[in-house]
């Protein structure tokens, strides 16, 4: 028997397991919601915004691994995902968007709430297809799905006409992909494996660079696996975050622009690089010509173009990460013999670590006035016993967050780092959340980007989602005004948010619990009040607004040439009181 | 230095946007391009006449072969092969200039294709000097019009040294 378009559609998705989408309607994909509407097996969550329902497909596909999936209109519901597919692409997050076209006799016509779609989304997508035909929607499904979640992860936009969504097909599921151009490589190349085994061997001053491929590709065991088998200190990028336990002893944390001072420093005195699944971004490399100018460089990648586009590797391996380290870790338990002389051999390496460790580890002064932002992110990684799902939105406080939350375990960091989208942390949190239910998800936020998708705290009490949202709140762009403290001369331009709203009252118009600290002292017990509750909690922390983020390497500069704290004279230019003045002249919060 | 960078595709919609896309997101260079389909009516090849250092034609190759239609991509330059390019030139012809005009053809072997009582139309098919040759032959009797159809090339079949050999073995 033949199905309509829409019913192919629903089908598929069962097929591929879908168990919940997230979007809104629109005129031409009526059909799909209708379709999609009597049936049990696929959920679709409505959101206020379409941005939102991309970021929830995000968040839902980071702490899965499986794709999101997003269903919006033509026009206006396809240019609203559009930051949402760039943020995806950015950091290689698989997602299957679905969007509606006008009719394909109308398409090029102007025709009401038409937008070329596959040609919107071409520069920010993995690949994207216009389904012309209904015969084709089976096969183009099944593809999208396979290309977005296998080789290195990506956004992929399916653009679904409406007739095409009402012509009828036979139906039939195919079993197997055949993309002629498409064959992504995952096992390593064994020669190039080896030679990096022994270049590993002979190091005397190695350092592992974790990054966001290495969650991609479950490998976090491997990765523990080598650390320990060659006692090689790890850090990892912000998307790295959860591939190795943050309180391991070879830890050293997050490396790059507000990675920790010892990071940098091992990084800038290695002489092997060992780079898994991570890609030499700007933020982490700092000045290129001054990046790690003694180390050799092997780099694990499954995308070659990941490979020598901004560092030369001189030991470049091709191939997922878990499948590479499986083979080098055999490797090297057979080479190293003799455990005890390895430890001996990197000793003074290891001890040159602990003393950066030591010289200029993490810190902040919290007094009895005001609350420093780093101190409740210190609170909620007590309280939470390290535990739970963190989504957090972009400035200071993810910086914050990803210094002072050290998660132990893959996919609980879920972070917009590519791209920086500031709106991401609140929906990517109720995606998580909406993956699993029972688990403890927060959203660690500050009030700029947490104005910028609010509305999505609806699809939370709508659809009982119970994130606990910790919201730093300090009056603020907060690291846009960093950035003019220390490069601008302290003129505040368009960082101050004026006047902000009340956000209890606003968690409470939502139908949300809203809760508010104003006092350090009050930050424990607002904290243990939110997370006893069952549903969402908005919980309004009013921060130090001058406290800045810290390590830092300014754009520009080197590795190891860090700004450990705030220059002296920044510091007397603010307690003077004169940019705090201006400042009040907003209606914006400040310590009392 | 200047390569030439053959890609063969799947003749699908939308596929010679992404590859043009993708010299123009990411800042690289297209000095001439052609494409068509080839033997097997579901693939075209596009030819793409591009520059850049080793390390920016390494992420060119990388990057087309990354897109899901394209079955393959070859740097002719690394090989010894054959291109060929043919232009349409439109001269004036004052009186006094139409010999001349054959005569210079004629070196070229290039053809007659058109001609009105002011110009003549000149078809010349070969490799890029000696299409630049003839351009700049008939230059000076000025040149009304002049349409290029991008270059395309194919590997030779018996091994020769690569023309980057060769031009490392000259310099
Ligand atoms: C305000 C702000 C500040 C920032 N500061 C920092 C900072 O201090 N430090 C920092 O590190 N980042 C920082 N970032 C993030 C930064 O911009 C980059 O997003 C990040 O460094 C990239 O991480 P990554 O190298 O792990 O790459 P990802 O974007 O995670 O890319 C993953 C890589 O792994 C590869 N891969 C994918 N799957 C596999 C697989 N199965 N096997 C093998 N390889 C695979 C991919 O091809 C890709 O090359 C900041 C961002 C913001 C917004
Ligand atoms: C959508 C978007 N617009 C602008 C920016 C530039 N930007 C980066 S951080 C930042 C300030 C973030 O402020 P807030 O969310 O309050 O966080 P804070 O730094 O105060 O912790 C801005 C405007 C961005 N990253 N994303
Ligand atoms: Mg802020």
């Amino acid at each position: 028997m033949k199905k309509t378009g829409a019913e192919i559609f629903v089908e598929c998705l069962k097929e591929e397991r879908v168990k919940v989408i997230f979007g809104i309607p629109g005129g031409v994909v009526l059909k799909l919601f209708d379709v999609l509407h009597q049936q049990k097996d696929v959920e679709v969550v409505l959101t206020r915004h379409e941005q939102g329902a991309a970021h929830m497909a995000e968040g839902y596909a980071k702490a899965t691994g499986k794709a999101g999936v997003v269903l919006v209109t033509s026009g206006p519901g396809m240019t609203n995902i559009v930051t949402g597919l760039a943020d995806a692409y950015m950091d290689s997050i698989p997602l299957v968007a679905f969007t509606g076209q006008v009719s394909t006799n109308l398409i090029g016509n102007d025709a009401f709430q038409e937008a070329d779609n596959v040609g919107i989304s071409r520069p920010c997508t993995k690949h994207n297809v216009l389904v012309k035909d209904v015969n084709d929607l089976a096969r183009t499904i099944k593809e999208a799905f396979y290309i977005a979640t296998t080789g290195r992860p990506g956004p992929v936009l399916v653009d679904i006409p409406k007739d095409v969504t009402t012509d009828k097909a036979e139906f039939k599921y195919p079993e197997k992909v055949n993309l002629r151009g498409y064959n992504p490589t995952y096992e390593g190349n064994k020669h190039q494996i080896k030679q990096a085994a022994d270049e590993i061997m002979k190091a005397q001053k190695p350092v592992i660079y974790v990054g966001g491929g290495a969650l991609f590709s479950d490998a976090a065991d491997e990765i523990l696996e080598l650390a320990e088998i060659t006692q090689i200190p790890v850090n990892m990028t912000l998307m790295g975050l959860g591939s190795f336990p943050g309180t391991h002893p070879l830890s050293m944390g997050m490396l790059g622009m507000h990675g920790s001072y010892c990071s940098n420093m091992a990084m800038h005195h290695a002489d092997l690089l060992i780079a898994v699944g991570a890609r030499f971004d700007d933020r982490v490399t700092g000045k290129l010509s001054d990046f790690c100018p003694e180390a050799r460089v092997i780099h694990i990648d499954i995308d070659p173009t990941s490979i020598k586009k901004n560092v030369l590797a001189h030991i470049p391996i091709v191939g997922d990460v878990k499948a590479v380290l499986r083979q080098m870790n055999v490797l090297l338990r057979s080479m190293d013999g003799n455990q005890k002389d390895l430890k001996e051999r990197r000793r003074p390496w290891r001890n040159q670590i602990e003393e950066w460790k030591r010289a200029h580890p993490l810190r902040y002064h919290q007094d009895d006035k005001i609350t420093k932002p780093q101190y409740v992110i210190d609170k909620l990684f007590e309280i939470t016993k390290h535990e739970g799902i963190v989504a957090t939105d972009v400035g200071q406080h993810q910086m914050w967050a990803a210094q002072y939350f050290k998660g132990t375990r893959p996919r609980t960091f879920i972070t917009s780092g590519g791209l920086g989208t500031m709106g991401f942390g609140l929906p990517a949190a109720l995606g998580a959340q909406k993956a699993y239910p029972d688990r403890l998800v927060m959203c660690i936020t500050s009030e700029g980007s947490f104005q910028m998708n609010l509305q999505e705290l609806a699809t939370a009490a709508g659809h009982k989602l119970p994130v606990k949202i910790v919201l730093l709140n300090n009056g603020f762009h907060g690291m846009v005004r960093q950035w003019q403290d220390l490069f601008y001369e302290g003129r505040y331009a368009s960082s101050h948010l004026g006047k902000i709203p009340d956000f209890v009252k606003l968690a409470d118009a939502y139908g949300i619990y809203g809760l508010r600290a104003l006092k350090p002292a009050e930050v424990e017990p607002v904290l243990r009040e939110g997370f006893k509750h069952k549903g969402p909690v908005l919980m309004d922390f009013h921060v130090d607004p001058f406290e800045n983020c810290y390590p830092m390497i300014p754009a520009g500069g080197a590795q190891h040439e860090m700004v450990l704290e705030d220059p002296p004279e920044l510091r007397r230019t603010q307690r003077s009181g004169a940019a705090k003045k201006k400042a009040e002249e907003g209606e914006g919060v400040l310590p009392a | 230095m200047e390569r030439i960078i053959s890609v063969l595709v799947e003749n699908k919609f939308g596929v010679l946007a992404r590859v043009a896309g993708l010299f123009s997101a990411r800042g690289y260079n297209i000095e001439s391009l052609s494409v068509a389909p080839t033997l097997d009516p579901t693939t075209s090849m596009i030819t793409i006449v591009t520059g850049g250092d080793e390390r920016v034609i390494e992420q060119i190759m990388k990057q087309l072969n990354k897109v899901v239609e394209v079955l393959k991509v070859v740097d002719m330059t690394e090989t010894s092969y054959l291109d060929r390019e043919t232009a349409l030139i439109k001269v004036h012809t004052r009186p006094d200039h139409r010999d001349e005009a054959i005569r210079i053809a004629d070196i070229f072997r290039a053809k007659i294709v058109d001609s009105s009582p002011a110009t003549y139309t000149i078809e010349v098919t070969g490799d890029v000097d000696k299409v630049e040759a003839l351009i700049n032959m008939l230059k000076p009797l000025g040149i009304k019009e002049l349409i290029r159809t991008g270059r395309i090339a194919i590997p030779r079949e018996a091994k020769l040294p690569s023309r980057r050999e060769q031009q490392t073995a000259k310099a």
